[in-house]
């Protein structure tokens, strides 16, 4: 017990070492992008919002210089390009000050955004797989399939989106489905591209093990294409979810923008908000990062269960 | 009654015991884009139970396209072949044999003890009775041990070696090998090649087994089937009357030179160099 326990730390301190080096390799980069990317904002933020101010100061005929400019540009209530400091001060206020059931928290709107996105690459992600399994084992539905999923893709979301939920809306499907299959629409593509190169991926070494056994089709599919197939699995499903939240958001613009991500952006655009839109923005940007890094991890432990190498 | 005769001369034809695999005038032609490819024509031959039969030849001569149509993977555009008495076809959905390709061929996902019970999976054995078989089978090929390996942590002899267990862990009374140790260095093909000699001995059972090695084909056959090129053909079948038992040792004996000499001499005849 106690040998375990100590064994347990040292592989703790091991690994903590290891992040420490993974983090001072990886944080001087990531810094100094930030950064630049920080400084260019400000930059951008004065120059585009001193137009209006100049405007201002004049018709409110006060003398001001250039630090006043600086500073006020900097903190507009409706500024052209916000700058970072008032989103982040925005996003505390509508994430950690409110109650999370409060319509203008954030939190709030991302679950209601987040629902429909998860629901829509389940959806999305099952979709996919049953076209590429047939696609895969079927000539003709490679041959009369593929083109429609192709051309599904090239056209605009944003002109289908709407259609969807107005025909979904007309036979009484309100609320979260028709977001859902907005995203579904968007995310299944990624994946039967994906999977249909990955069911086919085991070589012909492995295949004909599988007939020298006479297996059958579902036990080729189940132990060896399937197995196979996961790694382009999870790189499909990577551009699949983020996507899939995209979805989600440009679902919620014709809706009436009652609620999620795509609704704060809708309202903020109503209404000048440009604080509130920006907030939105970063908040589904970073909703879509955390989304693939758990697909990544769990590709990560999947991969490693399956033998891959560290 | 015409057939049970030939069925009688075949069998005195091929001295010991049934016929396990008997091909009749067999051809088999590819179709490619630059005109047919004869990568076997009107072959014969008759390899009886516990035999230990190499096919010998210059790569291109369709000893793997042979072997290949034994085990229902290609077939044939001419002639007959039985195996076990039935057409390659029942033979493989009868599972009636084992084989090893020239790559292990071991699924990279599943750790060995899982690579040697795919096929008991796939046959429907029990899972405790295929682990059982699994680890009973490693052990033969030296490779206790390492159940709960990946392939990759294994070398290319051991991998082979896994791969060896899984055909013959269902234990089928035929063995397809296609140059299973050509990809090895030479001492660990050797060691190989005595651990199958004594395998085949131990067990009995009938091997079917592709080299382009003069010295492998002689050290382990019964029975050697010399082939040679466009079109793949059959020109030798020699028996090999060494004993047995052997060792490496007897690859220096004249009684296994003179064979190796009578190989050498059909691929030289049946083989022009000029191209």
């Amino acid at each position: 017990m106690t040998t375990d326990a100590i064994g347990g730390d040292e592989r703790f301190a091991a690994g903590s070492a290891r992040v420490g080096r993974v983090i001072g390799q990886r944080a001087a980069p990531i810094a100094v992008v930030v950064l630049v990317v920080l400084v260019a904002w400000y930059v951008g933020a004065v120059a585009m919002n001193a137009r209006l101010q100049i405007d201002a100061f004049e018709r409110q005929e006060v003398a001001w210089d250039r630090g006043d400019l600086v500073r006020a540009t900097l903190s507009q209530e409706r500024p052209l390009l916000p700058a970072p400091h008032q989103i982040l001060v925005e996003m505390k206020k509508t994430i950690i000050d409110q109650k999370i059931t409060s319509k203008r928290s954030l939190v709030f709107h991302s679950w209601v955004t987040l629902s429909s996105t998860l629901l829509g690459f389940a959806i999305g992600t099952a979709l996919g797989v049953v076209l590429a399994i047939g696609i895969v084992h079927v000539t003709t539905l490679e041959k009369s399939l593929m083109p429609w999923v192709i051309s599904s893709q090239t056209i605009p979301i944003l002109a289908i989106a709407p259609m969807v939920v107005v025909v979904l809306g007309a036979i009484g499907l309100k609320g979260l489905l028709p977001k859902a299959i907005i995203s579904t629409y968007l995310c299944f593509f990624p994946v039967t591209i994906g999977m249909v190169k990955g069911l086919r991926a085991a070589d012909s070494l492995q295949l004909d093990l599988m007939q020298t056994y006479s297996a059958s089709r579902w036990q080729t599919l189940w132990m060896l294409r399937w197995p196979a197939a996961l790694p382009f699995l999870f790189t499909s499903l990577k551009v699949a979810i983020a996507i899939a939240l995209v979805g989600a958001i440009v679902g919620e613009l014709p809706t009436g923008a009652q609620a999620g991500l795509g609704a704060r952006l809708l309202a903020g655009s109503y209404y000048g908000q440009t604080i509130q839109i920006w907030s939105a923005l970063l908040t589904a940007a970073a909703l879509a990062s955390l989304l693939v890094t758990a697909v990544g991890v769990i590709e990560r432990l999947t991969l490693s269960r399956m033998g891959g190498r560290p | 009654m015409v057939a049970m005769q030939e069925q009688l001369e075949a069998r005195t034809d091929a001295g010991s015991g049934p016929l396990v695999v008997d091909v009749r005038d067999l051809s088999l032609t590819f179709k490619t884009s630059d005109g047919p490819v004869y990568a076997l024509s009107h072959v014969d031959l008759q390899i009886a139970e516990g035999d230990f039969v190499s096919f010998i030849g210059p790569s291109g001569c369709g000893k793997t396209t042979m072997l290949r149509v034994i085990a229902d993977l290609e077939r044939p555009t001419d002639g007959q072949i039985t195996v076990n008495g039935v057409s390659a076809e029942e033979a493989r959905l009868n599972r009636s044999y084992g084989y090893v390709f020239q790559a292990a061929a071991l699924y990279p996902w599943r750790n060995i003890l899982r690579n040697v019970t795919l096929p008991l999976e796939i046959m429907g054995v029990p899972a405790a009775e295929r682990r059982d078989r699994a680890r009973r089978y490693l052990e033969l090929v030296n490779l206790a041990g390492f159940e709960k390996k990946f392939p990759w942590q294994l070398s290319g002899g051991m991998q082979q070696r896994a791969s060896i267990a899984r055909a013959l862990c269902f234990d089928p009374a035929l063995l397809l090998m296609d140059e299973p140790f050509g990809a090895l260095d030479e001492i660990v093909r050797d060691h190989l090649n005595e651990q199958l000699l004594q395998l085949w001995e131990k067990t009995g059972k009938t091997v079917v087994f592709v080299t382009h090695s003069i010295p492998e084909a002689v050290f382990l056959s019964s029975k050697i089937v010399v082939m040679s090129p466009r079109p793949g053909r059959v020109i030798d079948v020699i028996h090999n009357d060494l004993p047995r038992q052997r060792t490496l040792d007897i690859r220096e004996s004249p009684a296994f030179l003179s064979v190796a000499h009578r190989v050498r001499q059909g691929l030289r005849a049946g083989h022009s160099y000029d191209d």
